[in-house]
């Protein structure tokens, strides 16, 4: 691992144990939102594929009420019966905070002058076969927003995950190392500089001793 | 803020959805997929947009760009010609995604 590029002084030293000391607990941190999310969001998967495949059978079954529909109806008659609707369904948008993921938080709102009249046209000429299709859509419908809803928040979750993950593998294999290794080779180089200091001021002792008591020529 | 939802498909797949108050959009050659779905996310009216998986196909490079943000949620949906697979395969991708490998689904 390589060191950073800094001056082995004492003041480089603080400074760099101050940023460890940071980093170590921002790892902690995130990795604790990472598991978090993690716990979630799996959580939300698993709804989300149940529902998923409930939708999809609901679906076929009604692509196959309306192929029964249109057997007994002309095509035109068909298409000119849905054309219009007398409901009317929108969306209420809300977002909820995840772990600091926003996700959306979808409500259904339906207007319709009746609840149990939801069929844009008159019963005289059209089939009961297109009865059952329009009841059966409409009947998906909630289950149908509730996927949107975690499908959205399953796939930004996921980014979010994966950021965070990344973050978390940075800070543990290459920050922390990198700061460690760091103070290391500044405290093993000011111990080099205490140690050669020690030694020329004990060879300078030496010589001044020297000088004054004339130990050489004494001997 | 109240927002609409929307079907893309075909014209057999999105045929009754319009009955129940949710606007229908027909595209019936998937190689207008792509700029379909850019005139309808235009003026960010939809909130869910419904797409049938043949389409979704079609419209990737559109859809992703909207994978970071809240809304539109687009969503695919098997057509009326039948399920292909491409929405359970999404899910296992944010699998991956978030857990490195797909652990739920195998």
């Amino acid at each position: 691992m390589a060191i950073m590029n800094v001056n082995p002084t004492r003041m480089q030293m603080t400074k760099l144990k101050k940023q460890l000391l940071t980093a170590r607990r921002g790892h902690k941190m995130l990795k604790d939102k990472r598991d978090e999310l993690m716990r979630q969001f799996i959580e939300k998967v698993q709804e989300n594929k149940r529902l998923r495949d409930k939708v999809e059978r609901e679906l076929a079954r009604c692509s196959a009420h309306f192929i029964n529909a249109s057997a007994v109806m002309s095509k035109k008659a068909l298409d000119s019966s849905l054309m219009s609707s007398k409901q009317q369904t929108g969306i209420e948008v809300k977002s909820k905070n995840i772990m600091s993921v926003d996700v959306p938080v979808f409500n259904a709102v339906t207007e319709s002058p009746n609840e149990s009249d939801i069929f844009p046209y008159g019963f005289a000429f059209t089939s009961f076969e297109l009865d059952d299709a329009v009841m059966s859509i409409k009947e998906l419908l909630p289950d149908m927003i509730r996927l949107a809803e975690l499908e959205k928040c399953c796939e930004l979750m996921a980014a979010e995950i994966e950021r965070t993950r990344r973050r978390v593998n940075s800070l543990e294999h290459v920050m922390i190392p990198r700061y460690e290794e760091t103070i290391k080779y500044i405290s093993m180089k000011l111990e080099e500089n205490d140690r050669s200091s020690r030694t020329r001021l004990m060879k300078v002792k030496d010589m001044l001793l020297d000088k004054a008591h004339n130990y050489s020529e004494r001997y | 803020m109240v927002k609409n939802i929307a079907v893309m498909g075909d014209r057999e797949s999105v045929k009754g959805f319009s009955a129940v108050g949710i606007d229908a959009i027909v595209c019936d050659e998937p190689t207008d997929a792509s700029a379909v779905f850019k005139k309808i996310t235009e003026k960010d009216k939809y909130a869910v947009i419904y797409i049938t998986e043949e389409l979704f196909e079609q419209a990737h490079k559109e859809i992703e760009r909207y994978s970071e943000s809240a809304v539109p949620a687009v969503i695919p949906i098997p057509g009326a010609r039948g399920n292909t697979g491409i929405g359970s395969a999404r899910l296992s991708s944010f699998v991956e995604q978030a857990v490195g490998s797909d652990i739920l689904f195998k």
